[in-house]
């Protein structure tokens, strides 16, 4: 536990106030987890609950992530998800005809593969004769990918199913514009020159004008990064505290991408160009060189920029999931289990991004734990402000009162816990495969820092949120 | 081009608009003495910059009184002398106002046009000093910043607005018949522009923060925050002080110039508006457009113009003390005081003085899905009122939830909804052809036919499926409430609730309680109306109410005066040259020649010779021919669809030429005609208060303009009674009613009136 704490002190860079500031809390309530420790319990032993399945996590893999138009720019969608379940076919071994079912979360469909599960899971060499579907819950995608699998197997349909998803932002699918479309598809009917004639004569130049896949809200016309930076005002945090937070994640994942940490990732080969080995996205700045950035979305004034922001990214994951008594007449050694789940949904304007502070108090709770049961805690990072905010969300008695319907505070994830590994600002977000990243760094984690629990949380657009508890597998 | 464009803003000036002030908040507090600390100002000092606060005790508002003037003037004073300070930042912390107008009562207290013209240049010369302050003060704004707010916004260096729906900018002094009197008519013309500056302050109307950035009106927008840890309206407002203190700083070190950049338009505009000749066909062209819309009967417009004019030809000085003076002088004239009296009394309406009701409606459901019933439920479904609508054949529903649909739509064009928010608003409207669900209704609205019999089956069937705590409320404008109420089992559950057409745009919503029906009843109706955004008035039940009671004896009059040979289009010039928004051939018209035939029998019948005048068979004849006026394209006029023009009727010629009666030389002058219309209005809403149908005049004046267009410039009957003399109203039915007989005799409250020249309606 000590040394524990020392890494994550050695991981902070020395001269950043806010990070002391930070740090000081959970320093003193480490008195309280070392005293824990030093008693040896967990409130819970398990989380297997009887009469029902043990759900395995057997592992997983993801692609690197890349920042958008770099070396994946001339890819589809579905060649990466086949990069992610070829991966995971090496990895594990698992014969392919053992697998019964496939699920893939993306966002942005590409309207040629619309069901990208099955294109890749052919492609992939799966069987033909294992069923795929594809579901978006927007950057919660994956996840719902993994907890639909969960039923699956809780439910006795399957045994063993692949969880994943993938985005590739390099190439969106750009339509024409409503009048444009309809006025293709009149002509499509029309039958005599006649009336190809009078359809066309219809045609105006502003026909041409393109329509981009939304990047706003649809209930709300904002743009998630404006919400974020209102989020990050309503809860009062800085410029400087977002840099500082932005760069913690850069740090951190530098450091768990120099010691080798980031196991999930497998190398691909581009076709065309060279062997992809590692995430490109990694870039522990300086603090006076972040400040120099302009405001991204709140301009002139605003406090979230490109560098405290996550990076529009391509990349794709999966992990192989099995009840557990199939995974061990079939050998296998799983790294986790996944336990309770929980999803959430609020207000998609002022609390768009609120999704982990809803989600993780429900969560612990069904699952019967406590805050101080978890030893992992990896939560999506859309923006810095965002996780700020949440932080003080679940450290504000006044939030929980008025808006949560609880007595008292969520309570503080300890930071030396919280992301260890770098997060979506520094290793990139893929809407459609965070979910399954985040998974398998907490499984990761676990295995190497020690510990039980781990605890996935993350917001999503539309308002929504989604929290899971990943138990260790025993050694 | 630039005068098509100043002239296209002003055509949304209409008579109509000119009572809607619902955005200007002027309420009066008591005064505090003056005390050691300051009462309504205070500030603190961050870093370099000054941070002034402003927040009224005891009120909702912030309103300009000479208190806070004078606060402001010492903290000015303070923040001019510190070395400390280089810059300021000037926020209201009450949420929902930055300042809401200057106080009326400081208005009203004055006697003469000198001592308010003495108001206006104290204002002027304070926010001269603060234009020029060589410490740049920022204005936050949040909330309402009108009339004498905006003034003092617009003399500070920069401005930055909260982009909420409540903030909004605008100068609605002309709504008030009077003028900006604090140097608004010499600095917007130079900050928007001229037919920008004319269309604020010719039309009063509210500008949201995102449209007066476009203007140039403010320099920075703030979004609206949602919930931290603290409320969100508070943390909105500490969030606005830090941008604006951020922003303030800038000016001071000069990293920021309030100069804004001006499009290729404004460019143009600005330069075509440097060339005499273009602005003095501005100037004529907005004069002839006020002329023809207001009829020369409100004498602001035109002042605004002229001191507008007065400042950009001969300077500010000139403007500035043409400004103070023509605002003194407009703030003594009955055009002003009856719209003031009338300001204050739609106030009144918005309140329910019947406290609230045990049970909020949360379930409302409409009966009959015509042009009434589904206006009455597209003003719910838009307040987020969960709304039945019912009608019998499926045709006839799909008609009202279309109608409601475009509605709501025509909104989203405007860019005042979303598309979102329509489609959210559209989903608690549930059409329906049966009574399912009824037995959670709170309330019923019913709007079927004017039938008795009718109503009483449509009552009887709604009260075998509702509970027992339902309102059922009859939406009728002549039948009485307690005789449709005669089969209900509880009668105290029934009442009127009486919309005007068409509902979504018509504010008034006068409400009919009978003997039985109980108070709780009645708080529940005016909680309903309140929250569809009705100004509202109570009155008792009997044949027409109050509205169409004083409406029939008028139309009454009408009649009689086209059979002496006045023909529709000269009637329609002579009472829209006395105020009414709509002539009176095309009321008739616009109301429905069958409806208007329906009432003057029924009410004929119940009140018999003063309710004579007019001969009811040329309705008949109309009716027999299908003239039935705008609804079946033929009245007193052709309506066609996309003609704007109308045409008279001809073939009503032999109508009118079979009913010919001779005129009456001695009562037909043009002056005449339209005092015969009027005091038979006003002779009626006089009695409707002496027999109690009224409770207060104020309901009655509220009642007048804004559900039957009586002229606005008048204030209403009672109003109207007050300003001009009752004794002259009276000279004048007396002079009537020797020539036509007992429809003329006036009242006895108005004879009382004329004979005590002291007794006033409103004291």
């Amino acid at each position: 536990m000590t040394s524990l704490l020392t890494y994550t002190f050695k991981n902070l860079p020395n001269t950043s106030k806010w990070a002391l500031r930070f740090c000081m809390r959970p320093l003193s309530s480490s008195s309280q987890v070392q005293a824990a420790a030093a008693s040896q319990t967990k409130s819970k032993k398990t989380l297997a609950k009887p009469n029902i399945r043990n759900i395995v996590v057997v592992d997983g893999v993801r692609t690197p992530f890349l920042l958008s138009g770099t070396s994946y720019k001339d890819l589809m969608p579905h060649d990466l998800a086949r990069a992610a379940l070829s991966g995971l076919l090496h990895r594990t071994s698992v014969p392919k005809d053992a697998v019964d079912y496939i699920i893939f979360g993306t966002v942005i469909q590409e309207v040629k593969t619309s069901n990208v599960a099955r294109e890749a899971a052919l492609g992939a060499g799966f069987s033909d004769k294992t069923p795929a579907h594809t579901v978006t819950m927007a950057c919660i995608s994956s996840n719902q990918a993994m907890t639909t699998a969960v039923g699956l197997i809780a439910s006795g349909q399957c045994d063993v199913v692949v969880a994943g998803g993938v985005e590739l932002m390099s190439d969106i699918p750009i339509r024409h514009s409503r009048k444009m479309r309809k006025m293709m598809l009149d002509l499509n009917k029309a039958k005599t020159l006649a009336q190809r004639l009078s359809v066309i004569s219809k045609f105006r130049l502003n026909f041409l004008s393109p329509e981009l896949p939304a990047v706003s809200e649809f209930s709300t016309s904002e743009t998630m990064g404006h919400s974020a930076d209102r989020l990050a005002a309503a809860f009062a945090i800085s410029r400087e505290e977002q840099d500082e937070y932005a760069l913690r994640s850069h740090s951190l994942a530098k450091r768990a991408q120099d010691e080798g940490l980031l196991s999930d990732v497998v190398p691909f080969k581009v076709p065309g160009r060279d062997t992809v080995t590692q995430d490109n996205g990694i870039r522990p700045s300086s603090l006076d060189q972040m400040a120099k950035l302009k405001p991204a979305f709140i301009k002139p004034y605003g406090t979230v920029t490109a560098a405290n922001s996550s990076f529009l990214t391509d990349g794709a994951s999966a992990v192989l999931i099995m009840a557990e008594e199939k995974a061990l007449a079939m050998g296998y050694k799983p790294k986790a289990y996944l336990r309770d789940f929980m999803y959430v949904s609020q207000d998609p304007k002022d609390q768009l991004l609120l999704g982990p502070t809803y989600a993780t108090p429900k969560v612990l709770e069904k699952a019967g734990l406590t805050m101080n049961d978890i030893d992992a805690f990896e939560f999506h990072e859309a923006f810095s402000g965002q996780i700020l905010a949440n932080l003080k969300a679940m450290d504000s008695d006044w939030f929980a009162q008025n808006y949560m319907g609880r007595k008292a505070k969520v309570g503080l994830p300890p930071l030396e816990k919280f992301n260890n590994w770098g997060g979506s600002l520094s290793l990139g977000h893929p809407f459609g495969a965070t979910g399954c990243r985040l998974v398998m760094a907490a499984a990761n984690r676990l295995r190497k820092e020690g510990g039980q629990y781990g605890l996935v949380a993350a917001c999503a657009a539309g308002g929504q949120g989604h929290a899971m508890i990943v138990e260790a597998y025993p050694k | 081009m630039v005068v098509s464009r100043a002239i296209g803003s002003l055509s949304r000036f209409t008579a109509s608009r000119t009572l809607r002030c619902s955005g200007y908040i002027c309420r009066s507090f008591t005064r505090a003495s003056a005390l050691l600390t300051r009462t309504h100002i205070n500030y603190g000092v961050k870093g370099d910059v000054a941070v002034i606060r402003i927040n009224s005790p005891n009120s909702k508002v912030n309103t300009l009184s000479q208190e806070l003037h004078s606060e402001f003037m010492e903290v000015m004073n303070e923040v001019w002398s510190s070395s400390q300070i280089r810059s300021a930042v000037l926020i209201s912390t009450k949420p929902g106002c930055f300042i809401a107008g200057a106080d009326l009562n400081m208005l009203n207290a004055c006697t003469t046009s000198q001592e308010v013209t003495q108001i206006s240049q104290e204002a002027q010369k304070m926010f001269e000093k603060l234009e020029k302050s060589t410490k740049p003060v920022v204005a936050a704004i949040n909330g309402s910043c009108l009339g004498g707010g905006l003034e003092l916004a617009i003399s500070c260096q920069y401005r930055i607005a909260t982009k909420d729906k409540k903030t909004v900018l605008g100068s609605p002094e002309v709504l008030l018949g009077i003028l900006p009197g604090a140097g608004a008519t010499q600095r917007l013309p130079k900050m928007v522009g001229i037919p920008a500056a004319f269309d604020m302050m010719l039309t009063g109307r509210s500008i949201r923060a995102d449209r007066a950035k476009k203007m140039g009106l403010v320099d920075q927008l703030v979004e609206p925050l949602g919930p931290g840890v603290k409320p969100p309206e508070e943390r909105t407002i500490e969030y606005l002080e830090e941008v604006a203190i951020t922003f303030a700083k800038g000016l001071a070190d000069k990293k920021i110039t309030p100069k804004r950049d001006k499009g290729l338009v404004e460019k143009m505009t600005s330069y075509a508006l440097s060339i005499p000749f273009v602005r003095q066909q501005i100037y004529k062209k907005v004069e002839e457009k006020v002329q023809k819309q207001t009829k020369g009967l409100y004498p602001a417009p035109l002042k605004i113009i002229d001191v507008v004019k007065t400042g950009i030809e001969q300077g500010s000085n000139a403007g500035y003390l043409s400004e103070s003076q023509r605002f003194g002088e407009l703030a003594m004239t009955k055009e002003s005081k009856a719209l003031m009296g009338l300001y204050r009394g739609q106030t009144q309406c918005k309140k329910n003085k019947f406290g609230a009701p045990q049970k909020e409606v949360k379930q409302l459901a409409v009966l009959g899905a015509g042009l009434m019933g589904a206006g009455i439920a597209q003003v719910s479904v838009d307040k987020g009122l969960q709304t039945i609508l019912k009608d019998t054949t499926l045709p006839a529903l799909g008609r009202g939830q279309q109608q409601v649909f475009k509605g709501l739509n025509d909104k989203v064009k405007k860019k005042t909804l979303t598309s979102f928010e329509r489609d959210a608003m559209f989903s608690n409207l549930i059409g329906q052809l049966d009574y399912r669900g009824f037995e959670k209704a709170d309330m019923v609205i019913e709007a079927v036919f004017e039938d008795l019999s009718l109503k009483h089956r449509v009552l009887k069937e709604t009260e075998a499926v509702i509970p027992d705590h339902c309102v059922f409320a009859s939406n009728t404008s002549a039948l009485p409430i307690g005789e449709i109420a005669t089969v209900s089992k509880r009668p105290e559950k029934v009442i009127g609730m009486h919309y005007f057409s068409p509902v979504d745009k018509m504010q008034l919503l006068e409400i009919i309680t009978t003997e039985k029906t109980s108070k709780d009843t009645t708080a529940s109706a005016v909680d309903v109306g309140l929250r569809q955004g009705k100004v509202i008035i109570v009155v008792k039940d009997g044949p027409g109410f109050y509205t169409t009671r004083c409406l029939t004896p008028m139309m009454s009059e009408v009649i009689r005066i086209l059979q002496e040979g006045v023909g529709p289009k000269k009637l329609d010039s002579l009472t829209t040259s006395f105020g009414f928004p709509v002539g009176a051939a095309t009321l008739v018209d616009e109301v429905g020649v069958d409806v208007a035939k329906h009432v003057a029998e029924n009410l004929g019948k119940e009140f018999g010779e003063r309710f004579a005048g007019g001969s009811l068979e040329m309705l008949q004849q109309m009716i027999s021919k299908g003239f039935l006026g705008r609804k079946s394209g033929k009245g007193f006029y052709i309506y066609q669809e996309g003609v704007k023009n109308k045409n008279l009727n001809s073939d009503m010629d032999s109508i009118l030429a079979s009913l010919k009666m001779p005129s009456q030389p001695d009562v037909s002058s043009d002056e005449d005609i339209q005092y015969r219309l009027v005091t038979r209005f006003v002779n009626e809403a006089i009695l409707c208060l002496q027999e109690g149908v009224l409770a207060t005049p104020t309901e009655g004046d509220i009642g007048a303009v804004f559900g039957l267009g009586f002229p606005p410039c008048l204030g209403g009957p009672f109003h109207f009674v007050d300003l001009y003399g009752a004794q002259k109203i009276v000279d004048r039915l007396r002079k009537y009613e020797a020539v036509y007989g007992k429809q003329f005799t006036p009242c006895q409250l108005l004879v009382d009136h004329a004979n005590n020249p002291n007794k006033k309606f409103y004291q």
